[in-house]
């Protein structure tokens, strides 16, 4: 079984997210770039699995849609324990668009694993999408994976409780937290054997987006906040009533 | 996944000079430290004890001996990469760095490059995985700074050897399952052994009371006629000269691991003084405070560059001891200095175990004199630019 795990290239969780001068795109200058935080569980529970399952799981393969600097996210991505990195040499347009890209490369592989969402724009469309492209079916909000034969056993949260599930391969899971427990942090090791192990680069295939951003909008600045003292009650109805003109 | 607030300061874009894999490995190392270092340190300095299950992990991350040989267990790394490793460890604590750089600089690399191949093969991979604990035994009670009047001594008995002395102020010492061990014999040649715990008449008590690597072991080795066999005699290497290049690799680990923790209190610093106010604005408005920052970081983008640009010579095996005599002088007392200004902004919540200042400035204590004190290294610059030896 070969499994593909899609990742993202996105800011670090905590970066201070600034746009370019007509706020069409996000200032990359001094971002520190992680791999989507779903995609790490993904790959996270992947590489349990090779190891749980050893034999039964031939290779991992990792995939990105993105430029040459998302390399060393791919890069990480090998040091934690994937095998392979692919990544397809465009930019990331839109949902449709990576989705198409990733069409391309995906269908080889009995198992792909898409995080729930991506942390830069909140899309949530690639994984429904390339299974849609790949004609293969899809489950979603997986939460727990895990191999039994040639069945996967898979568990989803559903509305009030959780839902059990077995099914065949080929699949394609779109995952959220809880799939696998800590992303792993690469050792020493790994990073360096990260250096022999391939990371393909395939042109990109001819597609078009069909969204495109307008602009962005930051959210307003947390408006400053007035302390009443306890026994004040009379003052802060005023306040209320003639500078909030709630009352 | 990264979950704190910290940013490294790089005024000088000092990134562009790294490879992506050394950023890899420098993020890695600081995750881990977010994740495992700094929730506890605080306590466990508080308490006064070591946080064993951190060698372990460190083992598992590859931290230790990173530049040795894959065929040994090691990464394979560059002198970039251990001393970002450092750096970052040192980020947390001096203690953890410290521990990592005695299992690393001392005790796995003079295993290296002293000793026979089946020392090599027997010791090095556990090492690695930390899976077993080194300490090295150089100083003495009677000799600190100067260490070639050692009194430990060994003699020849047959396939053995007897080893009888002191040694003091050993980092890791109680926990330690091997010492790499210096001594003289009895033509007065220097050499080094590996003594293992549970030896007859090897004991390694500990020092209390210590203000200063509060999470980290140090204490004596005490060799009471203690019988070491003869393969354990490190045959590749006689005279100081051994002990020295252990000092040297461990050295350059510090020059980069005091800009971890200068970078640690500077980080915290800064962000307090945007935050706190006072008189209505924040502490980062007055002139004095950002006389303190601007500072701390200047200083600590010197100290980098320093840093860097010996990685560099010491990758092309051309970093003089002279050199890194220098860089490690500067840069210890570039971070002691750091910790002590930025520890005045936070007033007296600088002073708490919430903030990592005065743990810092307590640890650096050690830093400045061990490895050779400050004085010694300011000798030996200038010993270097005059020919002239000043320490007698
Ligand atoms: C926490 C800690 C951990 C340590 N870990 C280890 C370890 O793992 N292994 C190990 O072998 N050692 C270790 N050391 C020992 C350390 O290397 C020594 O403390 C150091 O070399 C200084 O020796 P000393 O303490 O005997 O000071 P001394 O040599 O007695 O020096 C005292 C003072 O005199 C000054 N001085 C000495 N000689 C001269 C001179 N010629 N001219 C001018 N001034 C001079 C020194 O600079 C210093 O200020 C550790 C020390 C500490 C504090």
């Amino acid at each position: 079984m070969k499994i593909l795990v899609l990742i993202g290239n996105v800011p670090d969780t905590t970066t201070k997210i600034k746009f370019n001068a007509d706020n069409t795109a996000i200032d990359a200058s001094g971002v520190q770039w992680i791999i989507n935080p779903w995609d790490e569980l993904a790959l996270t529970r992947a590489i349990e699995l090779k190891e749980a399952h050893g034999a039964a799981i031939e290779k991992i393969v990792v995939a990105n849609v993105g430029r040459s600097e998302t390399e060393a996210t791919l890069r990480k991505a090998l040091a934690v324990g994937a095998d392979e990195a692919i990544r397809i040499d465009a930019d990331p347009l839109d949902a449709l668009y990576v989705a198409t890209q990733l069409a391309a490369v995906a269908a080889d592989y009995d198992l792909i694993l898409a995080g729930i969402e991506n942390a830069d724009y909140n899309g949530t469309a690639v994984g429904g999408m390339l299974a849609e492209l790949l004609n293969r079916k899809s489950v979603s909000a997986v939460s727990g994976i895990d191999l039994e034969g040639d069945l996967l056993k898979i568990s989803r949260e559903i509305d009030g409780g959780a839902q059990q599930l077995s099914m065949s391969l080929p699949l394609l899971a779109v995952v959220q937290k809880g799939i696998a427990k800590e992303p792993r942090i690469p050792a020493m090791r790994g990073i360096m054997m990260a250096r022999k192990k391939p990371l393909n680069v395939i042109a990109a295939a001819d597609a078009e987006a069909l969204t495109a951003f307008e602009y962005f909008e930051l959210p307003p600045a947390k408006a400053a906040c007035k302390m009443v003292e306890e026994d004040q009650a009379a003052s802060l109805i005023r306040i209320l009533h003639e500078e909030a003109k709630v009352l | 996944m990264s979950s704190s607030n910290y940013t490294a300061l790089d005024y000088f874009e000092l990134d562009e000079l790294l490879s992506e894999e050394h950023k890899i490995i420098r993020s890695s190392i600081r995750e881990w430290v977010n994740k495992s270092v700094k929730p506890i340190i605080e306590d466990y300095a508080q308490r006064a004890k070591f946080p064993l299950h951190l060698f372990k992990e460190m083992g598992e991350l590859g931290a230790f001996g990173p530049y040795l040989p894959e065929q040994y267990g090691c990464a394979g790394l560059d002198q970039m990469a251990y001393g970002l490793i450092m750096q970052e460890l040192e980020r947390g604590d001096s203690g953890i760095r410290s521990a990592a750089s005695v299992q690393s600089s001392l005790v796995m690399y003079p295993i290296y490059t002293f000793g026979s191949e089946e020392q090599r093969q027997h010791y090095l991979p556990r090492l690695a995985k930390g899976e077993l604990i080194g300490c090295f035994g150089l100083t003495e009670p009677n000799h600190g700074s100067n260490p070639g009047g050692m009194e430990t001594r060994l003699r020849d008995a047959g396939d053995h050897v007897i080893l009888n002395g002191a040694k003091m102020w050993i980092t890791n010492s109680a926990i330690a399952d091997i010492a790499v061990v210096w001594a003289k014999d009895e033509q007065g040649i220097i050499r080094g052994l590996i003594v293992e715990k549970g030896m007859k008449g090897f004991t390694a008590p500990e020092t209390h009371g210590k203000w200063s690597l509060r999470a980290s072991i140090t204490g004596e080795l005490v060799f009471d006629e203690v019988k070491v066999p003869k393969a354990n005699l490190l045959p590749n290497i006689k005279g100081l000269k051994g002990p020295m290049m252990c000092l040297n690799s461990a050295r350059y680990g510090i020059a980069w691991g005091a800009v971890g923790a200068a970078l640690d209190c500077y980080d915290a610093a800064l962000r307090y003084s945007l935050e706190r106010k006072q008189f209505n604005k924040p502490l980062a408005a007055f002139q004095l405070q950002q006389k303190k920052l601007a500072e701390a970081a200047t200083e600590i983008t010197k100290a980098q560059l320093m840093a860097w640009r010996l990685g560099m010579l010491r990758n092309d095996d051309k970093a003089t001891p002279g050199q890194i005599s220098m860089a490690k002088r500067n840069n210890v007392a570039m971070a002691l200095n750091v910790a002590h200004e930025t520890r005045q902004i936070l007033g007296a919540m600088g002073i708490t175990g919430d903030f990592p200042m005065m743990r810092h400035m307590m640890n650096l204590e050690s830093v400045i004199t061990y490895e050779g004190t400050h004085d010694i290294h300011l000798l030996i610059t200038g010993n270097d630019l005059t020919g002239i030896s000043a320490f007698v």
